[in-house]
């Protein structure tokens, strides 16, 4: 167009050629340099979503998503803005992927359990800021809690199934220095694991449980510190307190009906459900105290017989969401059946219970009086949920039932506001559909990033071409920087997200390599010529080497009915240069990243002759990379 | 005409050494010592799929490859498909009398800053080049052979080739770099550092007693 255009004008009258180059010129103004046409200039304008979530090949993503992945039992890591869909972290499950739960080392760390359901994944903190050294997360199933190291994105510890505690919805909740992962249940069970009891005695028989567990703040191992037995309520969700709440807790329940049938109509009865308020610096206390008693080599608090470590506050009206905010005061809490949040100010909870303002008490644990702590009831919309925070006075709660985002405004609130909190919502935005958990960078500690929410929906269906019955859960990425809230992006993941955690990139710089320097594993070798394969009875162990393009030994020899066991080491040291070790028909498959060691052990099927292969393409010579177990007969 | 030319050759090689020609001959010999420490040459290689380059840093008694060492590993890794004997300092026997040589040099430097005489600097500057033409032709001929002694049994057959030395050039999928370095630098000082001291002294005679 620039070169055809002063053609035109040259022929028509060359008089006009003055003016021709001028009009070039003004054209070329309005594109910026590099862009070839102004179609292309306005799609790409600086401020459009497509530009601001654009990140072009070869560039990095400005923050960390992590994906709890629900019933997949995985973490699902993405990047922000881009949404794009990075890696995934096994945690409870196996993933041939990256051979996890076919090694010694993850099988032992799996046990018999084949998959897990992730619900909430917590980063560590220090001093109430993310500290990028370790993310835990929760199994609601079998009532585990992992903890993923971010140093090599790599699950290092599942603990569990927890004593006492069955149903482990409310956590990974994390203590300001890690001091603790809060958990707490959601079903009741008769206690301790493993007794029967009739459910028609539910009441008498069943009993809910908090628990702390202890972070070792060097390694970060976990062990469980203290429980609190409660009643057979179900334990919801929760979160730890900061600022004025440091060292406290909350979590939400259902069903303090105590129903055992047909939940969905018995335990929706009551118009308020009770939040439990948690002391866990004096549980932590009572028990150095001595003032717990074993069950199942797990100190329990009974609160009837410690006070000051367990307070119920009744919330409206099956309450889900519990939030605190960045200051530490402000807790919102979202009833799902009433379309208010709870904003309750925790001074006024101190003071309610230093003056003992209870509306009496249950089994030994006061009751707070609901009006001598609550701020006020926020309109916020149908089905509230979930609430994060931004760091600049503002809050945003998911609603279910309306499908919607709604931007709030935090105490202090002016008499007009108080007067009509209406006042205090500011805006709402739609996504689609069914939102359940939504999520803002360190919402949960004392400087959120306050730029991007990810909503995390329930229904995707009509969103994306068609794969079937078997839909994708979606996720939609809000841009929260401006007054108005901003659909930017959408991206569809594997069942299911419930809650997520941003972490800015730069906050941590994970290993890509295990350093030579750093091994201790008993059974690793660097050198080709320490490779050996040595038998003892009927056990074959093997010490191998993984490199471009070989493994060194390239033949085992074995008896059928004999033990094999491979230690493979990939020597290594260059990022992505990962080896995988697959026998076929012998159904294993281990991968083994650069410096890693990692031990195979198998009964051989035979007899015959197995080859073995790397699985993850390494090389222009990854196909030659094999060799063959021979499985001789028994004579 | 001869016996002229004798002369004042005999006379020029009897020339003493003024304090700044002293001072020159003291930064020669400093640069010699430097060049111990520092490193020579860098032979750098870049690939699509190494972006950030493979290093490998010669220094007068050590071999070290870029990234911690890694690198060094990396490119025998690589080698080994074109059946390059893998690089190894052992490999270099100069590298264990290397930083003696140039030591000696630095002696020398500081022999002739004390009797400070012309004929000192002629042979320093004579053996000095002779030296490190050796060095060098030793270098071009290790890396020839690197290039050429290659395994006929090697999972790639390339045909022989002769790696730079000085520049870059394309070798299959890398861009291979190969320059001196400071180190080399400061050896290529010397002899110019000793020329000039020699040029600062063209005209200089005892004092009258």
């Amino acid at each position: 167009m620039k070169t055809s255009l002063p053609r035109l004008m040259l022929q028509s009258a060359p008089a006009a050629l003055a003016t021709a180059l001028a009009a070039v010129f003004l054209l070329a103004g309005c594109n910026p340099p590099g862009s070839t046409s102004t179609g292309a200039a306005k799609a790409g304008s600086a401020s459009s979503p497509a530009a601001r979530t654009w990140v072009a090949p070869g560039e990095m993503d400005e923050y960390y998503l992590f994906y709890s992945g629900g019933h997949s039992g995985q973490v699902f890591v993405a990047g922000l803005p881009s949404m794009r869909h990075i890696s995934t972290i096994p945690v409870f499950a196996p993933y041939p992927g990256t051979g996890y739960g076919f090694d010694e080392e993850t099988k032992q760390m799996l046990g018999d359990f084949t998959w897990g359901d992730v619900h909430h994944p917590g980063l560590s903190q220090s001093n109430g800021l993310y500290d990028g050294r370790w993310l835990f997360v929760n199994d609601n199933a079998n009532n585990r809690v992992a903890r993923i190291n971010l140093r090599d994105f790599k699950t290092h510890q599942i603990l569990g199934p927890i004593p006492n505690s069955s149903g482990n919805h409310g956590s990974s909740f994390v203590t300001e220095n890690t001091e603790y992962v809060l958990v707490a249940t959601r079903f009741s069970v008769p206690l301790p694991k493993g007794r029967y009891a009739d459910p028609t005695s539910y009441e008498k028989e069943f009993n809910g449980m908090v628990s702390g567990i202890k972070v070792d703040p060097k390694d970060g191992k976990m062990s469980v510190g203290w429980q609190i037995l409660t009643p057979p309520f179900n334990w919801d969700l929760g979160s730890t307190g900061k600022g004025p709440s440091s060292g406290w807790a909350f979590w939400t329940s259902y069903n303090t009906e105590m129903a055992y049938e047909t939940l969905e109509a018995t335990s929706t009865q009551r118009d308020r459900d009770y939040a439990a308020i948690v002391n866990w610096r004096a549980a932590e206390a009572a028990v150095r105290e001595g003032r717990a008693s074993l069950l199942s080599g797990v100190p329990v608090i009974d609160p009837a017989k410690v006070p000051g470590v367990l307070y119920f506050l009744p919330v409206p009206k099956s309450p889900h969401g519990i939030d605190t905010d960045p200051s530490g005061r402000w807790i919102a809490a979202s009833g799902k059946l009433q379309p208010v949040t709870s904003v309750f100010d925790f001074e006024k909870i101190q003071a309610a219970i230093a003056k003992k303002e209870f509306d009496g008490e249950f089994r030994g644990v006061p009751v707070i009086r609901y009006e001598s702590v609550l701020e006020g009831e926020v309109p916020v919309g149908l089905g509230p949920l979930h609430t994060q925070y931004d760091g600049k006075g503002n809050a945003y709660t998911s609603l279910y039932v309306e499908s919607a985002v709604a931007k709030w405004k935090l105490p202090p609130w002016s008499d007009a506001e108080r007067a009509d909190l209406n006042r205090v919502v500011l805006d709402k935005i739609d996504v689609h559909y069914n939102i359940g958990h939504l999520v803002i960078g360190a919402s949960d500690t004392r400087e959120p990033y306050g730029k991007y929410l990810v909503a995390m929906n329930k229904l995707s269906k009509g969103r994306h071409i068609s794969v079937g019955p078997s839909q994708p859960e979606s996720s939609q990425l809000i841009d929260i920087s401006g007054k108005k809230m901003e659909m930017l992006y959408e991206a569809f993941t594997e069942p299911e997200p419930h809650f997520a955690q941003i972490l800015k990139a730069d906050a941590i710089k994970p290993i890509e390599v295990y350093p030579k320097a750093e091994s201790t594993h008993p059974h690793a070798i660097w050198e080709a010529k320490d490779a050996s394969i040595n038998r003892s009875g009927n056990t074959v162990e093997v010490k191998m080497v993984a490199i471009r393009s070989r493994f060194i030994p390239d033949r085992i020899d074995v008896n059928e009915g004999d033990e094999l066991i491979i230690h493979v080491t990939n020597i290594e040291q260059t990022t992505d240069m990962i080896h995988g070790l697959a026998i076929v028909e012998q159904n294993t498959n281990i991968i083994i990243d650069p410096g890693e060691t990692k031990t195979l052990r198998l009964k051989v099927k035979g007899p015959g002759v197995f080859p073995f292969y790397c699985t993850n393409f390494c090389s222009a010579l990854h196909q030659e990379m094999q060799g063959y177990l021979t499985v001789k007969p028994k004579s | 005409m001869i016996k002229n030319l004798l002369v004042r050759e005999h006379r020029f090689l009897h020339r003493p050494l003024s304090l700044a020609s002293r001072l020159i001959l003291l930064a020669a010999a400093a640069a010699l010592v430097a060049a111990v420490f520092l490193p020579l040459w860098k032979i750098h290689l870049v690939a699509p799929q190494y972006r950030e380059g493979l290093a490998l840093n010669i220094y007068a008694h050590k071999l070290v490859g870029g990234n911690g060492g890694q690198d060094l590993h990396e490119i025998n890794t690589l080698n080994h498909y074109i059946g390059m004997k893998p690089i190894a300092q052992a490999d270099f026997v100069e590298m264990t009398w290397l930083p003696f040589a140039l030591g000696a040099f630095a002696l020398l430097a500081l022999r002739a800053v004390f009797i400070g005489r012309m004929q000192s600097l002629v042979d320093l500057v004579v053996l000095f080049v002779y030296f490190t033409t050796f060095s060098l032709i030793n270098f071009y001929v290790r890396l020839y052979n690197y290039g050429h002694e290659l395994d006929p049994r090697a999972p790639m057959t390339i045909e022989p080739f002769m790696p730079v030395m000085f520049g870059s050039q394309k070798i299959a999928n890398f861009i291979q770099t190969s320059l001196p370095q400071s180190g080399a630098l400061c050896l290529g000082l010397v002899p110019l550092l000793i020329v000039f001291a020699m040029w600062c002294s063209r005209h200089e005679t005892l004092p009258e007693q």
